[in-house]
């Protein structure tokens, strides 16, 4: 039993089958990466899973429950943390601020007062904060207006701010759309220290071959909204069907 | 039956107003991206167009007259306006009693103008800024346009005749059939609405039949795109700026016999078109005409004496009681797009 | 102390001693000089200065933090107004009930206005709020007549209640707001050579409400909850995904700023017991936004600043007049003159919202930071020539939340 079950979403767009019948199952400390070509139904599929859309039928469980109908914050309190293809990040805040929010959102829930508290005072969760930053080797940045960092530092801090929350699921929503060759080897040797250094479960919707290959334990290929074939990378790679929808296509 | 068909017109002329304005807003929103919290001070200007050219036709000299007396004995003193010694008792008289209509003539260069000044010298540089910086700068033009008209016009209504012709009511009841002496409605009320609906079906054949038009309305659906084409669409728009506010000051120029053109007439009537353009739908056209109209003739509803007694005030809230319910249940109005000014 | 970081209790300490030594420092010049005219330190206007200080501190909390521009703020303002007047004629003219109803009923005003409006956000937000302002007005005008005595106003009479007081003083008149006695209205005037200060009761009521209420701001600015609100402002995608729901903060922000306001409002009326509907007009709402923008939304200090400022050239432009003019023109030659007075005519006595309205675009235009960010460039300019001289600058280890320059959506 995977922690993340998709069983049998259908969502149709007016006449558009957008996913048919998706099947998937995430297994607890692994890298699932869904891949497809355009309009296979990928960012379809990860809306469907953080609350944004809701599917027509079937379930999506997390751990047990279902997230189907819930709002992106209580999705996100169930323990699933999101990253997006450009990164989303509090540009006005500075860098600490950006990874002390989702410290408190950890320890306080989805709305506290706590009007009289002095952030600088909270001891335990600077130290947390800037604990993360160490780690992602920002810590010299944490004075920074976020909005002013170069692309790569916000992937990072994107990546520090989901970390910090210590969640169950982290989904990465093409992570190096967008980027250079180099940008991408950075941002894939960044996610393969995170999963060396701590226990962690990815789901991945990516379409470039290169980060997927190097960093998935396992691979589900979608093609027009339906599963292909779920597999290791070096079975999906000699995969005829594959080959034949989506790497042909590429290559 | 007569009841339902008196409100109803009684609510076409300031539903007129409402979808002038709001058509006005809609343009610049639509064309712009920018939120005009001046425009309903461009439909006072209008107002105070008709105001300014009937006051410049009257203007006067001071003659004896030697077949009246005032009250001491002395022969009296009148003003005589020189369109009358100049012209003639007849033709002089006639224009100045026309003064309204024609003032037309005279809104129309002055509110380009000004609608051209506005976007060139402010409104430009605001497009890229957030739409509160929009609201506030266009606010503040706003104070500034209505304590200028209140400097050189007074705080005082300034009652502005329309041509004696068109002053009087008639029978519109008795028009249709009905029984004689149940739905009287004034002349100019209907000028009003007919020159409204002239004035929005202008604005509408223009950007349906023409190039201009036409790129307007691409640029107003997909404004980079156009952009790429290599179509100036900055220019465009200036000119767009500039009929919203021609159509806002035609707006405010026509209605000044019915309310007596006062310099917080663009405040009161602002609030309420913003409101309209709401319920119409952020960037749709149609829709402000629409809910212009509708919001007109539903005020005018609520203020039955019949609706009042069950519901009192509610004619005074009646408009925001309806906004407030549609942002609630449809957020995009009436006929509102998809994507304008969404989270 | 107070639990405030350093750079703030100093702010704080500076901001008592500038709010309890006003009437003397806002009287530098002589009772007999010519320029007496420029002094502020007169109890009216001092706690004119307190009061809009408090409603533009609360607005502030709103829109400098969370971005949400409200138009409708004066609402809360005029049910303050209400309340406490009605608090004066039922039960007694001491001033604490009075502000104390106004506060409460003022919040559960915003408690319902900010619960619908906030379902939107942006521009709709703006107008939502400006149409319930504008209702409450109408309303205010019409039907509510019984509440709010219409067009008049609210005021006091000679047979009202006023459970726990007396309806009519000894000698037949209305009795004066108080505090436990010590009635508003109240002062002690000091000559000291050619000067007069006048410390009024009214006054240091209003002045220390504010300091209170400048302090709870400041308090909430460096919570876990003010941070929230202004990752509000910056980001709601991310806040959502991040786990907080933005809806309750936003609401919590809402009713407090309703709460500012509506004290402010009782203390309008317990300074002087009347309200009327016009204090709920929507260019009401547009001067507390005015005052927060230009002293500098999302600084602390800058709506207070904001508020004293275009409170004082309120007072001043509008007591200028033709001969005060001629007075200060007098020397240029005639024609010169002439032109001058005609255009400076223009901006002062009535025109003093002209100049209001100016100002409003000068600002948003160049000074979006208002003038708490022109103050700081000034001193940048000044820091920068003297910095050349080798001061490197103390590293804080202490932790400063930034603040956010920006008036945004």
């Amino acid at each position: 039993m995977g922690i993340l079950e998709v069983k049998g979403v259908n969502k149709r767009f007016g006449g558009l089958q957008a996913l048919g019948d998706v099947n998937l199952s995430v297994t607890e400390n692994s890298v699932h990466a869904i891949i497809g070509p355009n309009g296979a139904g990928k960012s379809t599929l990860l809306n469907c899973l953080v609350g944004k859309l809701i599917p027509d039928t079937g379930s999506v469980m997390f751990n047990g429950q279902s997230v189907l109908g819930r709002k992106p914050h209580e999705i996100n309190q169930m323990g699933i943390s999101r990253v997006f293809q450009t990164p989303e990040i509090f540009g006005d805040l500075t860098v600490l601020e950006n990874v002390l929010i989702p410290c408190f959102a950890r320890r306080d829930g989805a709305f506290s007062m706590h009007a009289f508290e002095t952030v600088g005072q909270e001891r335990d969760m600077l130290d947390e904060a800037m604990q993360m930053l160490e780690d992602m080797n920002m810590a010299d940045k944490r004075d920074m207006h976020a909005a002013s960092m170069s692309r790569g530092d916000k992937r990072r801090l994107e990546m520090a701010m989901c970390l910090v929350q210590q969640p169950r699921l982290l989904l990465l929503d093409e992570p190096t759309a967008g980027m250079s060759r180099a940008d991408t080897n950075n941002t894939i040797e960044l996610l393969k220290q995170i999963k060396g250094k701590r226990d962690i479960t990815m789901a991945i919707i990516e379409h470039d071959m290169h980060v997927v290959f190097s960093l998935a334990d396992r691979i589900t290929v979608l093609a027009q909204g339906s599963p292909l074939v779920e597999d290791t990378p070096e079975n999906i790679k000699g995969h005829p069907k594959v080959r034949e929808a989506y790497l042909g296509e590429s290559a | 039956m007569d009841a339902i068909l008196l409100q109803t017109l009684n609510g076409l002329d300031k539903g007129s107003a409402y979808a002038l304005i709001a058509l006005g807003l809609t343009l610049i929103f639509g064309t712009l991206g920018v939120v005009n919290f001046a425009h309903g001070a461009l439909f006072m200007v209008g107002a105070f167009c008709a105001v300014t050219v009937s006051r410049l036709l009257t203007l006067s000299y001071t003659v004896i007259d030697e077949t009246r007396t005032d009250f001491l004995g002395n022969p009296m003193k009148v003003d005589m306006p020189y369109l009358k010694s100049w012209l003639g008792e007849t033709v002089g008289g006639t224009i100045i009693d026309w003064s309204v209509p024609l003032a037309i003539l005279f809104t129309i260069p002055v509110m380009l103008v000004l609608g051209y000044a506005m976007e060139r010298g402010l409104i430009k540089h605001f497009y890229k800024r957030p739409h509160a910086d929009q609201i506030l700068v266009t606010f503040g033009l706003a104070i500034v346009l209505q304590e200028l008209i209140k400097h050189y016009f007074g705080a005082n209504p300034i009652p502005t005749p329309a041509p004696p012709m068109l002053t009087g009511s008639f029978d519109f009841g008795a028009l249709v059939g009905m029984d004689p002496n149940q739905v009287i409605y004034p002349y100019w009320r209907l000028v009003y609405f007919l020159f409204s609906a002239a004035i929005i079906g202008a604005v509408f054949a223009f950007l349906q039949f023409t190039t201009f038009g036409m790129v307007v309305r691409a640029g107003m659906a997909d404004r980079e795109t156009v952009g790429l084409l290599g179509i100036n669409i900055d220019r465009r728009f200036t000119i767009m700026f500039g009929i919203a506010a021609a159509v806002a000051g035609l707006a405010g120029t026509m209605y000044a016999p019915i309310i007596s053109p006062n310099y917080h007439m663009g405040m009161d009537f602002l609030v309420l078109s913003f409101v309209v353009v709401v319920v119409g739908g952020m960037g749709s056209l149609p829709g402000a005409v629409l809910a212009g109209f509708l919001l007109g003739v539903l005020e005018s509803f609520s203020s039955m004496n019949e609706i009042k007694n069950i519901l009192p005030g509610i004619d005074q809230i009646i408009i925001y009681l309806v906004a407030i319910v549609i942002l609630l249940t449809r957020p995009r109005g009436l006929m509102g797009r998809k994507g304008v000014m969404e989270e | 102390m107070l639990g405030l970081e350093k750079k703030d209790a100093t702010l704080l300490l500076v901001v008592i001693a500038l709010a309890l030594a006003a009437p003397i420092l806002l009287n530098p010049f002589p009772t007999e000089s010519a320029m007496a005219q420029f002094n502020a330190g007169y109890p009216d206007l001092m706690q004119k200065f307190a009061i809009y200080g408090i409603f533009a501190i609360g607005f502030n909390i709103l829109f400098g933090l969370t971005g949400y521009l409200s138009f409708g703020h004066a609402a809360f303002l005029g049910v303050g107004s209400y309340s406490a007047v009605w608090m004066f004629k039922l039960l007694s003219m001491n001033v604490i009930p009075a502000l104390v109803l106004a506060v409460l009923v003022s919040s559960l005003f915003a408690l319902v206005i900010g619960y619908i409006s906030l379902r939107r956000s942006g521009i709709y937000f703006s107008i939502l709020t400006l149409a319930f302002a504008q209702m409450s007005f109408n309303l205010a005008y019409s039907v509510l007549t019984p509440i709010t005595n219409g067009e008049t106003g609210l005021q006091l009479s000679l047979d009202d209640p006023r459970i726990l007081g007396i309806s009519q003083t000894a000698d037949g008149g209305i009795p004066l707001t108080s505090l436990f006695g010590l009635a508003m209205r109240d002062s002690v005037a000091v000559k000291l050579g050619g000067w007069s200060f006048e410390f009024s009761v009214g006054y240091y009521v209003c002045a220390i409400l504010m300091l209170v209420c400048f302090y709870l701001a400041m308090r909430i600015f460096r919570s876990p909850f003010g941070l929230m609100l202004r990752a509000v402002k910056t980001n709601q995608t991310r806040l959502n995904y991040t786990g907080l729901n933005s809806r309750p903060y936003t609401l919590a922000a809402f009713v407090i700023s309703g709460m500012y306001a509506g004290l402010a409002g009782g203390l309008l009326a317990a300074m002087d017991p009347l309200a009327g509907a016009e204090r709920m007009q929507w260019t009401a709402s547009g001067e507390v936004v005015l005052m927060t923008i230009l002293g500098g939304a999302g600084t602390l200090f800058g709506p207070v600043l904001g508020a004293g400022f275009i409170k004082y050239f309120e007072n001043i432009f509008s007591k200028i007049n033709d001969s005060v003019l001629q007075n200060w023109f007098g020397f240029l030659p005639d024609g010169v003159e002439n032109v001058v007075l005609w255009v400076v005519e223009h901006f002062v006595g009535p025109g003093w919202h002209l100049t209001l309205g100016l100002l409003f675009m000068l600002v948003v235009i160049f000074l979006p930071g208002g003038l708490m960010e022109g103050g700081q460039r000034i001193a940048g300019l000044l820091r920068g020539k003297r910095k050349s001289g080798g001061d490197g600058g103390g590293d804080d280890p202490e932790y400063h939340p930034g603040q956010t320059p920006h008036v945004a959506e």
